[in-house]
């Protein structure tokens, strides 16, 4: 085959389902536009606070633990990520597999305990 | 078509980017790169490497894309800072810059020339997927590479950790 | 008919199949709970109330649209079809069902058979975060904010042992495509028990579940939008049919992990101990395949709503805690554990 004339069309009916849920949240908001009222006033825009008027703005610090969180999460999505195909094509390559794959989790799993002895992994009661 | 398709791809890929550069607002920026990384994933699909397109979407866009999010979330406390676009500062050098990269850039592709065909064929790639073809080179051949892949994963988590959380000793 | 009008009917056939199940879900759960609860819950419109989800319906579709003055306006409009866009999309890999034989056609029940099978549900999964952040953003409310953080630092959580369960699946069946997956599950093992990946793997099958609540924010880890603490999270600001499609999307996303579940683990539309293709016809055949997929994943929707009355909601330290220093190492000692049995067993 030459290069550059692959076409996969298996993913033609994926298109297909992303246009229409696309299509779906467009339309619903767009068609709901004609039924909805637009009566708004001061008071009804001003943002929930169980009724009260908002007391200090809303973007308030919030804890690095979410960030640390995001960081430990790309790291071992990426881990992952490594071992799916290593899990696929496992029964080819044998105890080899095994091997390579104890040394990559292994390292991993030394960060796992730095980030457990580092306390990044507790969360305020 | 399939010139059709890589056409739309690639050059939705580069207005996007050139749009996220400029974009005054981050946070739109985040979601512009969303699209982007889409649209990259049907490169690779047209590549007929499945496996890096699903890569593509789940840790660009679903993991590192969120931590920039966060990170995005944690500067910007009170209001959104307007940031001026990067284009604004140093924008002769900047210019330069991306005129040599350019220049590099056309240079690569006007000396290409398709090398020996490897042990890996179009042909083979379909029948025994994508995935499975790439687990075998990983796992044998690249090994080495893998477990040095894994190392620089470990350095990230120490240093990212090491950077964010200080040991408070008094408490 | 050519190819791509079959795979035009089975995407509008999977739609409204997928519609009609967040539909009636809702009319389910609030049913359901009123039964656990002995109370009789809404049984005014039409039979047994079953008119009740057409009436909520109209109720968000005619509803005020509200956009707050302090919310960027953008964003807070681009929200719920962000998050509505991968809950929809995600059923393209479900197999609903064996194949059907139409006008001397074989027709696979499914919408595509891909090779990175249920990657690609994980892939939408991991989009459906930014719905709810950037809802919670753009709405500029404590609430929100806080909910739509909460929500993402849990998704991406608990995506992380859901990978590690699936790991264990895509080792016994050296596989991603779930059609496959569930031909694989047909017939017995060890002579008595059916085929089915919960028996090979029960604690892959423990921790998938696990996360998969924990995925669909439902109790009992609904922390993002807990009403006693958030109001309802990372929606507090959203009214009409910009709430009705969050609140859609959850459940379309519980219908697509209820089907995924059953073809991970409980052998999708075959039965145990019976080939049904032997004595019924081509016709028959598939529509049978169907119904018994869909008898199982309705059990795992009632399951759904079952859990929600039984189980109290944990505290955010017990969520993270359970997930990262809980499920992450189970799972990574499953992982081991089955691949060592593969190497003996092969």
């Amino acid at each position: 085959m030459i290069p550059g004339t692959y076409l996969p069309t298996e993913y033609l009916p994926i298109l297909i389902m992303l246009l229409f849920a696309t299509g779906f949240g467009v339309v619903t908001l767009w068609v709901g536009r004609f039924f909805r009222l637009r009566r708004p006033y001061a008071e009804k825009l001003i943002a929930y606070e169980s009724g009260n008027p908002p007391s200090a703005p809303p973007r308030f610090r919030f804890s690095i633990k979410f960030y640390l969180i995001a960081i430990l999460f790309v790291v071992f999505d990426v881990e992952a990520i490594f071992l799916y195909p290593w899990a696929l094509v496992y029964d080819k390559i044998g105890i080899f597999a095994v091997v390579e794959m104890f040394l990559f989790i292994f390292l991993l799993l030394v960060g796992y305990a730095y980030a457990w002895r580092k306390e990044a992994l507790e969360w305020e009661r | 078509m399939v010139q059709l398709l890589f056409f739309y791809f690639a050059l939705v890929v580069i207005g996007l980017g050139l749009r996220i550069v400029t974009c005054k607002n981050p946070v739109h920026s985040v979601l512009l790169m969303l699209l982007l990384f889409f649209h990259m994933a049907g490169l690779y699909l047209l590549l007929n490497a499945e496996f890096l397109a699903a890569v593509q979407v789940i840790v660009y866009a679903g993991a590192i894309l969120v931590l920039y999010l966060f990170v995005l979330f944690l500067v910007n406390l009170r209001e959104e800072i307007k940031m001026s676009p990067f284009v604004q500062k140093g924008k002769w050098a900047g210019l330069v810059a991306a005129l040599a990269l350019l220049i590099t850039f056309l240079r690569g592709v006007f000396n290409f020339t398709l090398g020996p065909h490897g042990q890996y064929t179009i042909e083979k790639v379909q029948q025994i997927t994508h995935t499975k073809a790439m687990g075998e080179a990983i796992y044998t051949t690249y090994i080495l590479p893998f477990e040095i892949a894994g190392l620089i994963l470990l350095v990230a988590v120490i240093g990212g950790l090491a950077l964010a959380k200080k040991e408070d000793k008094g408490a | 008919m050519a190819d791509w009008q079959i795979d035009l009917i089975k995407v509008v056939f999977i739609w409204v199949w997928a519609l009609l199940i967040a539909v009636v879900m809702t009319w389910v759960e609030r049913r359901a709970s009123a039964m656990m609860q002995d109370r009789l819950g809404p049984n005014r419109a039409g039979p047994f109330g079953l008119l009740q989800p057409l009436a909520d319906g109209i109720k968000l579709f005619t509803k005020e649209d509200i956009i707050p003055e302090r919310a960027r306006k953008i964003l807070f409009i681009l929200g719920p079809p962000l998050f509505a866009l991968p809950a929809f999309s995600a059923y393209a890999v479900v197999p609903f069902g064996d194949k059907i034989v139409l006008g001397g056609k074989e027709i696979i029940l499914q919408v595509s058979d891909v090779n990175i099978g249920f990657l690609y549900v994980l892939a939408l999964g991991a989009i459906g975060v930014y719905g709810m952040v950037i809802g919670g953003w753009a709405s500029n409310s404590k609430y929100s904010i806080l909910g739509g953080l909460r929500a993402t630092a849990q998704l991406i959580s608990y995506e992380v042992p859901m990978g590690l369960a699936l790991l264990t699946i895509v080792l016994l069946y050296g596989t991603f495509s779930l059609r496959e997956i569930v031909l694989q599950q047909q017939g017995t093992f060890l002579g008595f028990l059916p085929n089915w990946g919960f028996f090979k793997q029960p604690l892959g099958f423990i921790i998938f579940m696990v996360a998969a609540y924990a995925e669909a924010n439902r109790v009992p880890f609904d922390l993002p939008e807990c009403e006693s603490e958030l109001v309802t999270g990372y929606h507090t600001e959203y009214g009409s049919m910009r709430l009705g499609l969050y609140l859609f999307g959850e459940y379309v996303n519980m219908g697509t992990l209820a089907a995924i579940t059953v073809s991970l683990f409980f052998g999708g539309w075959g039965l145990p101990y019976v080939d049904m293709s032997r004595f019924l016809g081509p016709v028959s055949y598939g529509i049978a395949s169907f119904f018994v997929f869909f008898l199982k994943q309705a059990f795992f929707l009632f399951l759904f709503v079952w859990v929600r009355w039984t189980v109290p909601r944990f505290r955010y330290d017990q969520l993270m805690g359970l997930g990262w220093k809980a499920l992450i190492p189970l799972g990574l000692i499953n992982l081991f554990i089955t691949a060592l049995l593969v190497q003996l067993t092969t």
